[in-house]
């Protein structure tokens, strides 16, 4: 039985390895040179910032594991992220409207670890990661407003892209043992209270890319528990054959 | 001589290179945050990474250990996270070092966050001075630069981010 700091840390580090391992997969795919940057370059902030989250989370552990052996040497069930992070690509639209669910969610959950006082380490990580997000927060707003509010075409993809995704989005806001538990010592926020503030961050952006978020969808859930889509086995196959191949290997 | 230890080590990590802006030295980006002795009387290099996933980060504490193990054995590179880094720390001489190579320096601080709010700021290009630029992209070369276009003299130029 983990401790519930323990999965906090898993949680936040999941999340950015498992999206961080999905827009790399942009890298030399992008539709223009700027794009295939700008999704590069996100993708190795998350991934600075799992790596952080995950050797906090291995160090207070004390079982000798380290960032490596936690995103290398866990199978699928063992991993928290977010079902939404571990969705395919799609399109252009699909991953951009991925990011801009999630970026406004991220933003919110780091600004408001970086203002406890309970867990410095965490604090500080998140201080660090909050300047990073915001920029990632105005690029896909950006995307979604302009692919909304553009052809009919693209108005349309889009809409798709958010129809297919939003579903997934109640997932950030459900609590369980683990969130309520570090909730009550005062480190994470209850994540009921981040729903209204995103969901009006959503609204903002939604209505100038004339955009209509579906009234009614079912919520897609499990991934916090380890219960994920196929998805997610297919993403750890790439990311870990070699070190499972070759353990320690180095180059 | 604990001075001695700890100046000699400042003074090497003062020669010690950025690998993405060669012209720049760490100690004048603000990312060495102190050198101290702990307890083991190991000097200890607190250095702080840009960004997160900055992959300069592995390179430069490489080369950190290169520079100073030529003189000193007992020491180590420690990472600190907090205070997050800022563009704040970078000075006056290395903002007009990074304009002579062609980046336009991080504008004013980083409490200023007109771009986050939808009003960029006006940047000047740092070939021709006009101040008709355009960003092109909010991400450039490396984590730290966003890509900008002169539109006087056109020249395509990378910005350093204010963060």
């Amino acid at each position: 039985m983990e401790s519930h700091e323990h999965t906090g840390l898993l949680r936040l580090g999941d999340d950015a390895l498992i999206l961080a391992q999905r827009l790399g997969e942009w890298c030399g795919h992008g539709p223009a040179l700027e794009e295939d940057i700008a999704l590069s370059n996100i993708a190795l902030d998350l991934l600075g910032q799992a790596r952080a989250f995950l050797t906090l989370a291995a160090e207070r552990e004390g079982k000798g594991r380290d960032e490596d052996s936690l995103a290398y040497f866990r199978t699928d069930r063992e991993f928290t992220n977010a079902l939404l992070v571990e969705l395919p690509n799609g399109d252009f639209g699909d991953t951009i409207m991925r990011q801009c669910l999630f970026d406004q969610f991220a933003l919110l959950r780091y600004t408001a670890l970086s203002a406890q006082s309970i867990d410095m380490e965490v604090a500080a990580i998140a201080a660090k990661a909050v300047k990073e997000v915001r920029y990632h927060a105005e690029h896909s707003a950006q995307w979604v407003i302009r692919l909304g509010d553009g052809t009919e075409e693209s108005h349309q993809r889009i809409q798709n892209s958010l129809d297919r995704l939003w579903p997934y989005t109640a997932e950030f806001f459900i609590e369980d043992a683990v969130s309520e538990s570090l909730a009550a010592i005062g480190l994470m926020p209850l994540l009921q209270d981040l729903q209204g503030p995103w969901q009006e961050a959503m609204n903002r952006i939604l209505e100038e890319a004339t955009l209509v978020a579906p009234e009614k969808s079912g919520t897609q859930s499990g991934g916090r528990s380890g219960l994920h889509t196929e998805h997610l086995s297919f993403l750890l196959a790439e990311m870990q054959v070699l070190p499972r191949t070759y353990p320690g290997a180095q180059w | 001589m604990v001075n001695d230890r700890l100046s000699r080590i400042r003074a090497c990590l003062s020669n010690v290179m950025d690998p993405e802006l060669p012209f720049l030295t760490i100690t004048e980006l603000g990312m060495v945050r102190g050198c101290e002795l702990d307890e083991n009387d190991t000097a200890v290099i607190l250095l702080t990474p840009t960004y997160s996933g900055c992959p300069a980060t592995d390179a430069i504490q490489d080369d950190i250990r290169d520079a100073v193990s030529e003189f000193e054995s007992n020491f180590r590179v420690k990472l600190v996270h907090s205070p997050a880094w800022t563009t704040d720390w970078i000075n006056d001489a290395a903002r007009e070092k990074m304009r002579q190579h062609g980046i336009a320096p991080p504008d004013g601080n980083s409490a200023d966050k007109a771009f986050l709010l939808g009003k960029e700021r006006h940047i000047s290009c740092p070939r021709c001075r006009s101040a008709e630029t355009k960003m092109i992209s909010a991400f450039g070369s490396t984590a730290c630069k966003a890509h900008f276009q002169c539109e006087s003299c056109l020249e395509p130029f990378d910005h350093f981010k204010c963060i």
